[in-house]
């Protein structure tokens, strides 16, 4: 399980653990619980806390006059129909992959490195989505008929129409925030049972008894507990791969020029997943300082997930080199002409920008002592969350703004409107993050519990 | 340590799972009813109007045919609506001092048009043409109801969309000689009463008159959205 | 609620007052308002013309309680309670006393006529329910047979602009009609009996009735004068035409008949007498029906690209001073024996730096190679001059023609269309100094707007205001009738009785489908009140006027009358071809006006505007948003340059410069434009307005203060100065302007024809190889799809463009806009890529930016067999019918905007915001009916006109037949002039649109997509003289 562990001595040694000796099953415990209720509301969090919320209100003036005024507020025109909102769109559903990768299929092939970090990357999966749902239905000229897209029955007789991808889009994301909410509730359940017990104050109490499902830790409940993980991990593992495949498809089964390519597909899934394990670093490094929680969040768990980020980069990086081969091997002209475009035409700095971003300054994690400086680390997670996230710009904007007839070529700029959205749905997911560190252990007490008896075994040996 | 909830909740609990259920499919069920109701589609509902004028008693009673006052009912998208002329065609000399045709005689003396209350209305982005429904056999009452048994006129039908594709996907279930569109008492044939076409071949039921007139009619079954949305 | 101003503005009680003294309420108030013309009253103008008026394009963040209420809706809906909003209960009104011609619901047509600059041009109105709603030609007039052009079809938009003037006013308070009558019969008592210091100004008058009145009245009133004034009027055809034959005459071009033409600086195809008539008579000449067919050549010298140069085989940017020296030579070339001309000034080929003494050999070859087809084709060739040169060149061209032995063959001259032919230049400058001298007590201007176009060293405001008493009477309060002490609303022409001559002379009617909507009168019956029968109406003058002069008398007028009232016009009435001799001594008068600039001197063309003529239609939202020809430029006009002259003066697109000229200087934007002559800059008049309405008061530069009456068309020794500002346009189109990087795109023009998308050959190309333009894939692209193909067994629609015949007029455009409620959406938002337009002209240039090529491709929906736009659509919103259109229904569509999106001609239109005008009520009479009107966030396309296919089925299903080829037109098809555009069932293998279909210089865009489009193209094909080698 751990190829780099057994020829690894002592200072590495130890830091290869997954957690720091000398830790009871009591302790673990203490230590995780204490941070919702014994800490208190700190001064720290209450600042961030301050600050995404004064994003999430400016989220809701721009939605609140997008409403009244129409989507005419953005810098979208003919030829650029979608730009921010679908960028936005697949950037966030993009990174919420990483939360089920970790906990569905690590789960699956018993990654224990993945135990102290699943929840909160979970978590992170729940709210990107949450982020994520907004758009396709900003994004519409008529958000008020947006069950025009569903399936219901209608004195019209008029069904969706399925050959359209959105309409699979539907279907794709609401099945996974469904999926994901329930995953991580019910890997919630023993922990908030914990919290029930150890709270002081009544209200507490109640809330999180009520929460936790009367969970008495009964050698039931815990059987009937593992069979629940383990199924609803076989039921997300699939949308790991399905639903960004989806997301593709919105892209693949059009013509454009530089949509319209088989590659989408697995290059999208690898890319969401790249972008994921990004944002996890991104939350993960600070909050493990802010929390003293090295010992539970171990250079280990840093390293592996550097690792993934890098194998996952070059598969993307591989999607772009394909993608550009295609596009002169292919002979057609309008291909060729979309790939000149984007590396020397009017958003080239873009493009160059994302190529840095995604494929040449992640190479430092081939260093081992990159991978395990947690500022190294930080800062090369968010440079590839922008790196993603410019991906999709190209992907979108660069690709509609000269198509097939030159008479309608056009620029596209973001309006302050566009970005007080973007910035704004970052203020809703930060928000709905503070609240999760605040209110719910942030680590799974029980799978860390679990890893106590490793470690002593492990010092043992 | 005590306690937090009361031992019923176990049960509260689970009844609720059940529950939540109940209650949204409940929801969406009775949503759906409203939008089929009366209330909502105005079907048999008679509305108040400037005069109580009565089809019954005029389409049906005195047998006045329907293009005497809806003329361009044959020519043109709209059936039309009689001008106060036409009321006064026969009102100048009968019940001439009515108190209940006042309003009438006030619209004749003052030239002011009568403002009635619309009865069927489509929203305008529905382009429903009268004149080719009426020249291919679709008679009055097949949308407008029993018209000469309303003292009050209602709307006989929901005007939904399925309604309308109910016919277009079938017209031979509706359609009939076009020599009985304007007949307000017409019955699909039957064995008692067969129903004569043109050609006088008669038919005992509406499936083999249907499929005859569809033909004759060369009636097609338009279903795209250009034929009503443009 | 929206059509009441309370809301917005509060008003006073004299307000109040003076309105309740007013029939007839709200109409009154508005206008009273609109005198006051107070700050709120033009918020409460935004407000209540958003589409139009540019400033409610910018975001507005005021949130008014309509908007409140829009949120409220839109989150209800939200809360997915949108299901449960019942429809409205709507009330019906039928008339009392029905009149009989109207079938409710039915359309009706009626002829009548729209004079522009005197000339009529014969129309059919399409009247719902009284209102008319659409302009088309009139296939039994001379001058359109058919065919309109912009100012036509937008015209219709002018009689529902909430902006015209809508009451009498005197001294800039509310008065009325009755109060001027009185006040009218008062001067004339006055200045009776010589009518001293009465003066008259008018436009240029054909209509014999206004003529004849205003004749009565200078007999009752000896010392009475007539002026007409018009800023782009014919004073140099009159001119050169008096030059020529001692006499003003009337020219009649037939350019069916010519195999040759020359034209020197005239776009004959777009502006100028006749224009619609001669667009269809040119492009007879360059159908194709295959290989062996014949075609005209055209050659043109101009400075400023325009339709015709576009048109050109050979095209030949010259300055616009240096045009009459080449047409000197030219005269001399085909043997008019003309003095040889002073050669000192060299004729420069485009883009060299001027070197003196030696003419250019490049022109040199040009010239002598027009010179040989011109006298290869004797009696089959035409020389034509535009209004920008002076009368010399006319009378050359006049000489030319003869020389040629043109005359009475593709030429003929009749006697002026115009009662009063005068010089108007001089005819203004004669009232301008009566004026000054204060000799004028009474002036009546009937129609025009001398105040804001006269030539500024009249200095005509200030003039104006010495006579006594100024009376104006036209559409709208502006810059003269602010000026003058009364103001009297005109009549629009479709509200009025009239009569006007065609370009060949015949009489056209004009007669009114609707009763004044703002209580205008017409030019006569304001006339009327000076010759003293006031209380005359318009109908009876005119009737009258015909009764005494017609032959017919009694029963046969009254035939006469109905069958003339009928066809719009009077049959037989074209004035008749008479023989001109040249004036025999008018040699010397050449050489000696022969002098041009100095080569490298920068000269200062003006032109009226391509859409917005002298400015008349400055607030007409359609027009304005009308891309010109050409530039594709919108809601601006510039300062026009080539590329070159501009390189060399340091300057680019969108450098904001001050122009000085003649004294007088005037800031405006650069625009560079490819095959410009150099040292020329172009600038279009009537922009600048000052007080035309919400629509056309702001945009632009007003090129009058620049033009002298000295200098009308072209003035020489242009300063340019740079202020350091720059100056952002609208266009639609973006190629050759400067790129956001600052150097001209080229590239788009460069890909166009990379991609096939402009198939071009000359004559002798196609006919070695007829199927050049086919491209190999619409061959076997077949059963490419997944989907299985659709099966067509009734009707198939399909469209056929020929670009041999495209002039690039819009005509199409503005039809469109009108038949299918399109909404203007101001200039803002086209700069932001969200102009609305279902066909568009797109315009590729070939071959650098010094003498280019120019091409136009009319780009309406394609209405693909397999449409990307359609499986895309998450709702089902666009789809196909099984006549093969690809349906739009607006009222599914949620705008996610992906057809648009995957779209490849991009021809679909989304709503932004909420573009159409919900509020004006005066523009509710102005919508088609049988359209839907978009609301915000709905995509729009093109559907040919599907509500016309429905009704023309309906018509053929109730007569039990099948639609007739021909019997369903759409409405670009109907505006076209050059007939380019063929619209039909492509299943009938005889219709005309499978023909042209069948014809080998058929191709479609884009083929190698699969998309297989039912709007395919006729191949351009060039007619090059091989003697002329570019």
């Amino acid at each position: 399980m751990d190829p780099e562990g057994s020829q690894n001595t002592g200072d590495s040694q130890r830091q290869d653990l997954l957690l720091e000796p000398g830790y009871t099953l009591a302790t673990v415990t203490d230590k995780i619980s204490s941070i919702v209720l014994t800490r208190g509301t700190t001064k720290g969090w209450m600042l961030g806390f301050g600050v995404s919320f004064a994003l999430l209100m400016l989220f809701n003036a721009a939605v609140s006059y997008l409403l009244i005024r129409g989507v005419g507020i953005w810098g979208i025109n003919i030829p650029v129909g979608w730009a921010f909102a679908i960028v936005n769109f697949v950037w966030w559903i993009g990174i919420g992959h990483a939360g089920t990768l970790i906990s569905a299929i690590l789960l699956l092939l018993h990654q224990k490195w993945r135990t102290s970090i699943n929840r909160f990357a979970e978590a992170m999966t729940i709210f990107a989505v949450a982020c994520a749902g907004m758009f396709p239905l900003l994004h519409m000229g008529r958000p008020w008929l947006f069950y025009y897209l569903l399936p219901y029955p209608n004195p019209m007789w008029m069904w969706p129409q399925f050959r359209s991808p959105l309409v699979w889009d539907v279907f794709a994301v609401s099945t996974y925030a469904t999926v994901s909410v329930l995953f991580w509730f019910v890997g919630l359940i023993p922990d908030l049972a914990t919290l029930r017990d150890r709270a002081k104050n009544r209200a507490a109490q109640i809330i999180y008894g009520f929460l936790a499902m009367g969970w008495r830790g009964s050698a039931v409940h815990w059987s009937r507990y593992e069979t629940a993980s383990l199924l609803l991990a076989g039921l997300a593992t699939p949308l790991v791969v399905s639903v960004h495949t989806v997301v593709s498809f919105d892209f693949s089964i059009a013509i454009v020029p530089g949509w319209h390519s088989t590659i989408f597909p697995p290059y999208f899934v690898a890319g969401a997943i790249y972008s994921g394990f990004a944002m996890v670093l991104t939350l993960a490094i600070p909050i493990r300082k802010y929390y003293q929680l090295d010992d539970l969040i171990t250079m280990r768990h840093l390293d592996t997930m550097a690792k993934v980020m890098l194998a996952t980069g070059m598969i993307v990086a591989y999607g772009y080199m394909m993608e550009t081969f295609m596009a002169f091997y292919s002979g057609s002209t309008y291909d060729r002409f979309m790939i000149m475009n984007r590396m020397a035409g009017p958003y080239r700095v873009i493009y160059w920008i994302l190529i840095a971003c995604n494929i040449a300054i992640p190479q430092v994690l081939w260093l081992k002592n990159v991978r395990r400086s947690p500022l190294g680390l930080f800062i090369i997670s968010l440079v590839v969350n922008v790196g993603m996230w410019l991906e999709r710009f190209v992907i979108i904007v660069v690709s509609l703004h000269r198509e097939y007839l030159p008479s309608k070529w056009d620029m596209y700029y973001p309006t302050r409107w566009d970005w007080a959205t973007f910035v704004g749905t970052i203020g809703l997911f930060l928000t709905l993050f503070y609240l999760f560190i605040r209110f719910v252990p942030m680590i799974s007490i029980v799978e860390v519990r679990s890893l106590v008896h490793e470690t002593e075994k492990e010092q043992g040996s | 340590m005590p306690q937090i909830f009361h031992h019923s909740t176990n049960f509260i609990s689970r009844m609720s799972i059940y529950g939540a259920v109940l209650i949204l499919g409940g929801l969406a069920l009775a949503l759906y009813e409203i939008a089929l109701s009366p209330w909502y589609t105005d079907q048999n509902v008679s509305r108040e109007q400037p005069v109580p004028f009565s089809h019954r008693h005029h389409a049906g009673e005195l047998g006045i045919d329907c293009r005497y006052c809806h003329t361009s009912v044959e020519k043109s998208s709209f059936a039309g609506l009689p001008p106060t002329q036409t009321c006064m065609s026969c009102h100048s000399q009968i019940w001439t001092n009515a108190g209940m045709l006042e309003p009438v005689r006030a619209s004749y003396r003052d030239d002011v048009s009568l403002s009635w209350t619309r009865v069927n209305a489509l929203p305008d982005f529905v382009y429903f043409d009268h004149s080719i429904h009426v020249n291919k056999g679709i008679g009055c009452t097949t949308c407008h109801g029993p018209i000469a048994d309303m003292p009050l006129t209602y709307r006989a039908a929901s005007l939904y969309m399925s309604w309308c594709l109910n016919c277009h996907r079938q017209p031979a279930e509706f359609v009939r000689p076009k020599s009985e569109v304007f007949n307000p008492y017409y019955q699909p044939p039957s064995h008692d009463h067969p129903v004569t076409a043109e050609d006088g071949t008669s038919f005992v039921d509406q499936a083999a008159l249907g499929s005859y007139l569809v033909k004759e009619y060369k009636i097609q079954s338009l279903q795209h959205c250009s034929t009503c949305h443009r | 609620m929206s059509s009441d101003p309370k809301p917005n503005h509060a008003i006073d009680l004299d307000a109040i007052r003076a309105r309740l003294a007013q029939p007839g309420g709200r109409r009154h108030w508005q206008s009273l308002e609109q005198l006051q013309d107070t700050k709120e009253f033009r918020n409460f103008l935004e407000n209540e013309f958003p589409s139009n008026a540019e400033g409610a394009d910018k975001e507005r963040d005021v949130i008014n309680r309509r908007d409140a209420l829009k949120v409220m809706a839109a989150s209800a809906a939200m809360a997915g309670l949108s299901a449960c909003t019942k429809l409205p209960t709507e009330k019906i009104v039928p008339y009392v006393r029905a009149p009989e011609e109207i079938i409710p619901g039915k359309p009706l047509f009626y002829a009548t006529s729209m004079a522009l600059q005197g000339v009529a041009t014969g129309l059919l109105v399409e009247s719902h329910m009284g209102r008319p709603t659409k302009i088309e030609g009139n296939p039994d007039h001379p001058g359109s047979l058919g065919g309109t052009d912009v100012f036509l079809q937008a015209s219709v938009l002018g009689l529902y602009d909430p902006d015209r003037s809508q009451t009498v006013v005197f001294e800039g308070r509310i008065s009325s009609w009755q109060a001027f009558v009185a006040e009218m019969g008062n001067l004339q008592s006055q200045v009776a009996p010589k009518g001293t210091g009465v003066r008259i100004l008018t436009e240029t008058v054909t209509s014999p009735t206004l003529t004849a009145q205003i004749r009565k009245l200078l007999q009752q009133f000896p010392e009475a004068k007539w002026h007409q004034y018009e800023p782009c009027g014919g004073d140099n055809a009159r001119e050169g035409a008096r030059l020529a034959f001692d006499k003003p005459l009337n020219t009649v071009y037939r350019f069916d008949q010519a195999k040759v033409v020359v034209s020197l600086d005239s776009d004959f195809l777009v502006s100028g007498p006749g224009h619609v008539r001669y667009a269809r008579e040119f492009a007879s000449r360059r159908a194709l029906e295959g290989p062996q067919s014949e075609m005209s050549r055209l050659y043109v010298v101009e400075s400023m690209p325009t339709s015709t140069g576009a048109m050109a085989d050979h095209r030949l940017p010259m300055r616009t001073s240096d045009i009459q020296l080449f047409a000197l030579h030219l005269a001399s070339a085909v043997g008019v024996s003309v003095s040889e001309p002073d050669m000192a000034t060299p004729l420069l080929p485009p883009g060299q730096v001027p070197q003196p003494q030696r003419l250019s050999p490049t022109v040199e070859n040009w010239l002598t190679a027009v010179a040989r087809d011109l006298l290869s084709n004797r009696g089959k060739s035409l020389v034509v001059a535009g209004e920008g040169q002076p009368p010399v060149v006319h009378a050359l061209a006049h000489a030319m023609n003869e020389a040629l032995g043109n005359s009475g063959k593709t030429v003929y001259y009749t006697e002026p269309l115009e009662a009063n032919p005068v010089n108007q230049t001089e005819s203004l400058r004669d009232l301008v100094n009566d004026l000054n001298k204060g000799h004028v007590k009474l002036l009546v201007i009937l129609g025009g707007n001398p105040v804001y176009d006269a030539p500024t060293d009249f200095g005509f405001g200030f003039a104006l205001l010495k006579a006594k008493t100024r009376v104006h009477c036209g559409l709208y309060n502006d810059e003269t009738a602010e000026l003058c002490n009364w103001h009297v609303p005109a009549a629009h022409y479709l509200e009025s009785w009239g009569d006007g001559r065609a370009y060949d002379g015949t009489i056209g009617i004009v007669q009114p489908l609707i009763a004044p909507i703002y209580d205008g009168h017409t030019l006569q019956e304001v006339a009327a009140t000076l010759t003293g029968d006031s209380g005359k109406s318009a109908h009876d003058l005119l009737r009258e006027y015909w009764q005494s002069q017609r032959p017919e008398k009694d029963r046969a007028f009254e035939a006469f009358w109905e069958r003339s009232l009928h066809d719009g016009l009077m049959a037989n009435t074209a004035l008749p071809a008479i023989s001109a001799q040249l004036h025999p001594v008018f040699e010397r008068e050449f050489s000696s006006t022969a002098a041009a600039a100095s080569p490298n001197e920068l000269e200062l063309v003006f032109r009226p505007d391509p859409t917005i003529l002298d400015g008349r239609f400055a607030n007409n939202g359609w027009l304005q948003e009308t891309p010109k020809t050409v530039t594709r430029l919108t809601w601006d006009n510039a300062a026009m340059m080539s590329p070159v002259t501009a390189a060399q003066r340091g300057l680019a697109s969108g450098d904001y410069v001050t122009l000085r000229s003649g004294g007088h200087e005037l800031k405006a934007g650069v625009l560079l434009v490819p095959g410009h002559a150099d040292n020329s800059v172009t600038l279009h008049v009537g922009y600048g307005r000052r007080r035309a309405g919400s629509v056309g008061t702001g945009p632009g530069f007003n090129a009058y203060f620049l033009r002298t009456s000295s200098a009308q068309w072209v003035a020489s020794g242009l300063q340019i100065e740079k202020t350091g500002d720059t100056y952002f346009f609208a266009s639609v189109q973006h190629q050759y302007t400067i790129d956001f990087e600052g150097h001209p795109a080229e590239e788009e023009s460069v890909n166009a024809f990379r991609r096939d998308l402009v198939q071009v050959a000359t004559l002798d190309e196609f006919r070695k190889d007829p199927n050049f333009a086919k491209a190999p894939e619409t061959t076997e692209s077949h059963g490419l799809s997944l989907y299985p193909d659709f099966k067509y067994t009734g009707y198939a629609w399909g469209m056929s463009i020929d670009l041999n015949r495209c002039v690039g007029c819009n005509a199409c455009v503005v039809a469109c806009q009108s038949e299918n409620n399109i909404a203007v959406v101001g200039k803002d938002q086209v700069m932001r890529g969200r102009a609305m337009h279902w066909i568009r002209i797109d315009t590729y240039f070939d071959g650098g930016l010094e003498t280019p090529e120019m091409y136009f491709e009319p780009l309406p929906c394609m209405q693909c067999e397999n449409a990307p736009c359609e499986y895309v659509c998450p709702v089902g919103a666009t789809t196909h019918s099984p006549e093969g259109l690809n349906d739009m229904t607006y009222n599914r569509c949620v705008g996610t905007r992906y057809c648009s999106n995957n779209c490849p001609y991009k021809v679909r239109r989304f709503n932004f915001y909420l573009y159409s005008d919900y509020k004006t009520p005066s523009l509710y009479g102005l919508r088609n009916p049988n359209v839907t009107v978009r609301s915000r966030g709905v995509m729009e396309k093109c559907t040919y006109c599907v509500q016309r296919i429905n009704a023309a089925k309906i018509r053929s299903e109730e007569e039990n037949r099948q639609v007739r080829d021909g019997e369903i037109v759409t409405a670009c098809q109907q505006a076209c002039p050059a007939e380019a555009i063929i619209f039909g069932d492509i299943n009938d293998k005889k219709s005309r649109v499978s023909q042209l279909k069948a014809q080998s210089r058929d191709y479609v865009l884009l083929a190698d997509l699969n998309t297989r489009p039912r709007t395919s193209y006729l191949a351009r094909v060039r007619n090059p003289n091989p003697e002329i080698h570019e």
